[in-house]
């Protein structure tokens, strides 16, 4: 399954957020959508998963999502969004339970997603018993759990320190290379789009457009830590953004 | 290396209570020993208030003739059934205030309308409505909890945290699912300390729903004695209240740890 966004553009009253952004995300894809603060891209990422709807232009689905996908575009939140009073287990059959999946099936399913995310030995615990890396492999094991077609992944890394997130991407970088995946990938952090990103999607500031789409070719399992040509890749979209992103600092906030 | 430095003066630590065991109990026998000796030395007059072995005495009788538990009996049920009544719609009143505009828009205004009535005025009224036995003691109980449960509940609905709904609805649960797994158990904090409050509340209505025709329950034994300006039975009563309070208290607080063990 596809997703295009056609001319999407929005508006809090008067005020433009986003103009005419068109975009192709093919499946088994990456798509890094970087920008300054404030150019509307964790709301891009809400209209394409109908959390919340455009003013202008549409997304559409082209495809089906496969049979066995219980929840076609399915997040994964900046703050891990895990209910504080169920266990990780728990968390995980909550989004279950509403697709009528119980009993042995439901664990089996559990027990698959928690053995992917190294989480097996957890099961049990609360949330307030795991560290922000721990509850983020849990709400990426939930995300699992309903197969999804796309996911949609919003700063899913912002929260935790950058020793937790080297651990992370490596975490997805071996998910996705076992089974890939389609992502829409939104962060403000360069590093995190060139090493995870097959095509990184620049946005410039308020309000936010398409300023290019860069392609990364080399493989996400090829790719390292302090790569010379994932350096260059970055220094470029640094460069692309810098200005944007020192205007977009220097705005009044609206509201 | 050189010794000379100062040690940097501390001035951490403090503005965090926490619970010291024994200590209410031996503020409690304290201030009971402290009245006893008064009264028996004579500087506090037996007029002010009653020697504590006295009342103390007038309990042990109470027990004794077997009237404690006929008092206790009616009292109890009045409780039990009317603050259940008020709790239970209190608590289903806030859920659908805290999630429709509608309800919102029309039904807090009138809420904070009914909230400063004493409801002991309206006594009168329930018994017109709703007859001189139990029911009008039911009312009274359940009208009298109903506010502050309703009140305490909206407000714990709207706090509960808006990314964890958004996530149940990126994960297509249903409406009915999410209020049920979502919002009830993210209120939850809230409605409990809304109870704790409503329950002592109830607590006190009791007193006032059985000054109109109760021959038995603790409310009426406390009144009867207080028109007599029979002390020792006045304290005695008041004591079972102030149990009675102690009582309910520590079953929410059981609650507490049972329902709220996931809080850090």
């Amino acid at each position: 399954m596809d997703i295009r966004l056609d001319g999407i553009g929005h508006s809090y009253d008067d005020f433009e957020v986003m103009r005419d952004i068109s975009l192709d995300i093919s499946s088994g894809q990456i798509v890094c959508i970087v920008g300054p603060s404030g150019c509307g891209k964790s709301t891009l990422l809400r209209f394409i998963g109908g959390l919340e709807r455009p003013r202008q232009g549409r997304v559409l689905q082209l495809g089906e999502p496969p049979k066995s996908c219980l929840n076609p575009l399915t997040y994964i939140f900046q703050d891990f969004a895990l209910l504080p009073w169920r266990s990780v287990s728990g968390n995980i059959s909550l989004v279950l339970e509403d697709h009528g999946i119980k009993g042995p099936v439901a664990k089996e399913i559990i027990a698959d997603v928690l053995a992917r995310t190294k989480l097996t030995d957890f099961a049990k615990a609360l949330p307030k018993q795991l560290s922000g890396g721990m509850k983020q492999r849990v709400a990426i094991a939930r995300a699992l759990a309903v197969n999804p077609a796309v996911m949609l992944m919003d700063e899913p890394l912002s929260a935790l320190d950058s020793q937790t997130r080297e651990l992370l991407m490596d975490d997805l970088i071996e998910l996705w290379t076992r089974r890939p995946f389609t992502a829409v990938y939104v962060t403000h952090n360069l590093a995190e789009a060139v090493r995870l990103g097959h095509r990184v999607v620049v946005l410039s500031r308020r309000p936010g457009q398409i300023r290019e789409v860069v392609n990364i070719d080399k493989p996400l399992a090829a790719r390292e830590f302090g790569d010379a040509d994932l350096e260059k890749t970055q220094k470029y979209l640094w460069q692309l953004m810098r200005d944007e992103a020192r205007a977009a600092d220097a705005e009044l906030l609206h509201g | 290396m050189d010794d000379s430095g100062k040690s940097v003066a501390f001035r951490g630590g403090g503005f965090a209570p926490k619970s010291r065991r024994w200590v209410g109990v031996v503020v409690f026998v304290t201030l009971v020993l402290f009245i006893e000796l008064g009264t028996r030395a004579g500087w506090i007059s037996s007029l002010s208030l009653p020697r504590p072995s006295d009342v103390f005495e007038t309990f042990r009788q109470l027990y004794d003739s077997g009237l404690l538990f006929k008092h206790l009996g009616p009292s109890l049920s009045r409780l039990t059934v009317g603050a259940i009544i008020g709790a239970s719609v209190g608590i289903s009143v806030g859920i659908l205030i805290g999630l429709f505009s509608y309800v919102r828009s029309g039904l807090v205004p009138l809420v904070a309308a009914i909230f400063p009535i004493p409801k002991i005025a309206l006594l009168p009224l329930f018994v017109i409505w709703f007859g001189i036995g139990e029911g009008s003691k039911y009312a009274l109980i359940a009208f009298g909890t109903f506010t502050p449960t309703v009140v305490a509940t909206y407000g714990a609905v709207d706090n509960v945290d808006r990314t964890l709904i958004r996530m149940g609805q990126s994960f297509g649960l249903s409406w009915w699912s999410i209020v049920r797994k979502i919002v009830l158990p993210g209120a939850m904090p809230g409605i409990l300390s809304g109870l704790r409050i409503s329950l002592a509340i109830a607590i006190i209505l009791l007193v006032a729903a059985e000054m109109l025709g109760a021959e038995y329950g603790i409310g009426a034994y406390i009144l009867e004695a207080g028109s007599l300006y029979d002390l020792e039975r006045l304290f005695a009563g008041v004591v079972i209240l102030s149990l009675l309070g102690v009582l309910v208290s520590g079953i929410i607080g059981m609650a507490e740890r049972r329902l709220l063990g996931w809080r850090t």
